[in-house]
C-alpha cells in the first residue's frame, strides 16, 4: 500500500553560537527513516534523547528557527513543504504533543478545542469528542490548571482527533494516564486507523507499543536502526540489531534483562 | 469573596505602615537638609535688617527650634486626624493646596499614563510580534534611544521645536499670562498642557514596550503556541499571545503610575507649570516641611492605590486567581 506518511534520510541539526566566533554544531537527528500506511499504527521507539520528538517537530515544521532539516518527508505522495504542511495542519493532519504544557494557560478547554468557532456543528463535535475520551460537558468550561495530568492529556488527545485527520502523530500519548485509560486510549488509536487514518505512534515503551503497533520502528542516538513488522517482536526471533534484542529483552514478560541496554 | 476581602485588608494595613515609612523618611531627608528655611524664603538682606524679636518670631513660624521628633509627632496627630496642616509658603491648608495642584496635574498625569500605556502597548506587540525584523530593531532602538534620554532634556527639546521655533504652542505655564482665571477657555488649557503632556508620555513608552516585547517573545516561544500552530489555527496573536499578555500588561501599566508621577516633577518645572510636581520642589526647596510631607504621602498614596488596583484587577482577569478564589 502507499504510505500516507514517508520518511527518509532525515537529519536535524542546530547550531549554536557560543563567545565570539566559536560555533558548535549539534546533530541530534541524523539518519531517520520510517513509514506510515492508511490503517495503520507505526510506533517508533527510542530512549530519551533519541530524537523522537524532533521527527514529530519536524512533519509538522514547527522546529525552532535555527534548525536545519534535510531529507524527505514525504505526505500523501508529494513531498510535505512548509506550505503544504501550513494548509494540513489540523485538518489532515494532527499532532498530539508530549506535554501538557502545550495548552494555552488562559483559555477554556471548550475555546481551545473549537479553535474560535462556535456553530452548533463543532459544539457538538467537541462535546462528542470530549465524551469518547470520557471527559463530560463540563470540562469545556475549565481552564487547564483546573485539569489533572491525565484529563490535560486526553483534552490533547481530543483535539488532535477532533477534526477527523487522516494521520496523527502522537508524541508519548500515554504517561499520566492509568493502565485503563491508556489501554483504552490506544485502542481509540486502533479504531481511528480503522476507519482509515495512519498513526504514528511515539513512545519510549515497547510492550504498550506492541498492543496496538503494526510495525516498530526502533531509533538510537538520531538513526533508525530497525524497522520491523510488529510481530516479530512475539518471538523475539530474527531481531537482528543488538539494541532491538536489547529492548526485546528488557520488556517484563522476557525477563526484564537490563544488561546491555 | 471574604477571601478578596482579607486580601484588600491586609493590602490596606500595608499601606498605612508604608505611608508611615515615607513620610518619617521624607521628614528625616528634609530636616537633614542644609537649607535654611529663613535664608531662602526671606532672605539674607531681609534678615539682617529684622530686629531679634522679628527674627525669632519668624523662627518659631518655620519650627527652626522645635526638636524634629516633636515636630514629627504633631503633624502625624493631625495628620491621623486628617488635617495635614498649613503650607507655610503658601499660607492656606496644605490640603487645600494639593487639591488645587493635583487637579492642574491630573490630566497631564491620566493623559500621559494612558497615552504611554496604549502606545507602549501596541509598539511592544507590534515589536514582539515582528521579532528580528526590521520593526522590531527600529522600535528596539527608538526605545532605547528614548529611555537613555533625560525627561528634561526631551522637555527643553520640544520647547525649542515647538515654542521657539515653531511658535505653535505656549513656552509655559497652564494659562495664558496676564489672562483673567475665569476668562481663560478650554481649548487655552489643553494647548497649554500639551507639550507637558507629551514628554511625560514619551518618556514612559520606551519601559512599557520594551518589557512587553519581551513578554510577546516569551510568549511566542512557549508550547502552547507551537501548539496552536501545529493545530493550523489563525489568528494565533489575537487568540493566544495577546491573552497571555495581558497580566503582565496590566502589572507594568499600573506600576508605570510611580515613574510617571516622578517624571511629572521634572517636566512640571521645566514647563513652568503649576501642577503637583512644581509644588513639591517649591516645598523641598523652601522648606516648606508640611506641604512637602502632604504631598509625598498623596502620591506615595496615589501609586500605592494603582498597585492594590492591578492586584484586584488580576484576581479578575487571571482565572487561575478567580476560579482558585472561587473554590476556596
Ligand atoms: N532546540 C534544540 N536545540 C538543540 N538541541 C536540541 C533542541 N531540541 C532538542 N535538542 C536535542 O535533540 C535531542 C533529541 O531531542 P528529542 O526531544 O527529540 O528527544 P526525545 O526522543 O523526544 O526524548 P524524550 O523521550 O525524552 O521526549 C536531545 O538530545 C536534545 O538535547
Ligand atoms: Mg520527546
Amino acid at each position: 500500500m502507499e504510505p500516507i506518511l514517508s520518511v527518509d534520510h532525515l537529519s536535524v541539526s542546530f547550531t549554536r553560537y557560543g563567545r565570539g566566533l566559536s560555533r558548535t554544531e549539534l546533530n541530534p537527528i541524523r539518519d531517520l527513516s520510517l513509514r506510515v500506511e492508511p490503517g495503520q499504527v507505526a510506533a517508533v521507539v527510542g530512549e530519551s534523547g533519541s530524537g523522537k520528538s524532533l521527527l514529530a517537530h519536524a512533519i509538522f515544521h514547527i522546529l525552532p528557527r535555527n534548525a536545519r532539516v534535510a531529507g524527505d518527508i514525504r505526505y500523501d505522495g508529494a513531498p510535505l513543504t512548509r506550505e503544504r504542511a501550513e494548509s494540513l495542519r489540523g485538518r489532515e493532519i494532527s499532532l498530539i504533543p508530549q506535554g501538557v504544557t502545550w495548552l494555552d494557560p488562559m483559555m477554556k478547554v471548550g475555546d481551545q478545542l473549537r479553535r474560535g468557532r462556535r456553530d452548533p456543528d463543532t459544539r457538538t463535535r467537541c462535546r462528542q469528542v470530549l465524551e469518547r475520551y470520557g471527559l463530560g460537558p463540563e470540562t469545556e468550561g475549565l481552564y487547564p490548571f483546573q485539569l489533572s495530568g491525565g484529563m490535560a492529556r486526553r483534552v490533547l488527545i481530543a483535539s488532535a482527533v477532533m477534526e477527523g485527520p487522516r494521520l496523527i502523530v502522537a508524541d508519548e500519548p500515554t504517561p499520566g494516564l492509568d493502565a485503563r485509560t491508556a489501554v483504552r486510549v490506544l485502542g481509540h488509536f486502533r479504531e481511528l486507523a480503522e476507519e482509515g487514518a495512519g498513526v504514528l505512534l511515539i513512545t519510549h515503551d515497547l510492550e504498550l507499543a506492541l498492543t496496538v503497533a503494526g510495525t516498530v520502528s526502533v531509533f538510537l542516538d538520531g538513526q533508525t536502526v530497525d524497522h520491523l513488522p510488529a510481530a516479530r517482536f512475539q518471538s523475539g526471533q530474527g531481531l537482528t540489531h543488538p539494541y532491538t534484542r536489547a529492548l526485546w529483552r528488557a520488556m517484563p514478560k522476557n525477563g526484564m534483562e537490563v544488561s546491555g541496554l | 469573596m471574604s477571601h478578596r476581602l482579607q486580601f484588600t485588608v491586609k493590602k490596606l494595613i500595608r499601606m498605612a505602615l508604608l505611608l508611615l515609612g515615607v513620610s518619617l523618611t521624607a521628614f528625616l531627608l528634609m530636616d537633614a537638609s542644609p537649607l535654611d528655611p529663613l535664608q531662602t524664603n526671606v532672605g539674607q538682606a531681609a534678615l539682617g535688617a529684622m530686629s531679634p524679636e522679628q527674627v525669632a518670631r519668624l523662627e518659631a513660624y518655620w519650627g527652626v527650634n522645635t526638636p524634629a521628633a516633636e515636630r514629627y509627632l504633631s503633624w502625624l496627630g493631625g495628620a491621623l486626624r486628617g488635617d495635614l496642616g498649613v503650607s507655610l509658603l503658601y499660607r492656606r491648608p496644605v490640603l487645600e493646596v494639593i487639591g488645587q495642584r493635583l487637579s492642574a496635574s491630573l490630566g497631564l498625569l491620566i493623559f500621559a499614563w494612558a497615552l504611554s500605556g496604549a502606545l507602549g502597548l501596541a509598539l511592544g506587540i507590534l515589536a514582539g510580534a515582528s521579532r528580528g525584523r526590521w520593526t522590531d530593531r527600529l522600535i528596539r532602538g527608538g526605545c532605547l534611544l528614548l529611555s537613555s534620554t533625560p525627561a528634561f532634556w526631551l522637555a527643553l527639546l520640544l520647547l525649542i521645536v515647538f515654542s521657539v521655533w515653531l511658535r505653535v504652542l505656549p513656552i509655559g505655564l497652564a494659562v495664558p499670562i496676564g489672562a483673567a482665571a475665569d476668562s481663560v477657555t478650554l481649548l487655552e488649557r489643553l494647548r497649554h498642557a500639551l507639550l507637558p503632556a507629551v514628554t511625560l508620555s514619551i518618556t514612559g513608552v520606551s519601559g512599557i514596550a520594551l518589557h512587553t516585547r519581551e513578554k510577546v517573545v516569551d510568549v511566542l516561544d512557549s508550547d502552547y503556541i507551537l501548539f496552536a500552530r501545529a493545530r493550523g489555527e489563525e489568528r494565533i496573536l489575537r487568540r493566544h499571545v495577546l491573552r497571555n499578555v495581558a497580566l503582565p500588561a496590566l502589572t507594568l501599566q499600573f506600576a508605570s503610575i510611580g515613574e510617571i508621577i516622578g517624571g511629572s516633577v521634572l517636566v512640571e518645572q521645566v514647563f513652568s507649570y503649576p501642577g503637583l510636581g512644581q509644588a513639591a520642589v517649591s516645598a523641598g526647596l523652601g522648606g516648606d516641611m508640611p506641604l512637602l510631607l502632604g504631598i509625598t504621602v498623596t502620591t506615595a498614596a496615589i501609586v500605592f492605590g494603582g498597585n492594590l488596583a492591578a492586584d484586584l484587577l488580576y484576581g479578575v482577569v487571571d482565572p487561575r486567581i478567580r476560579r482558585g478564589a472561587a473554590r476556596g
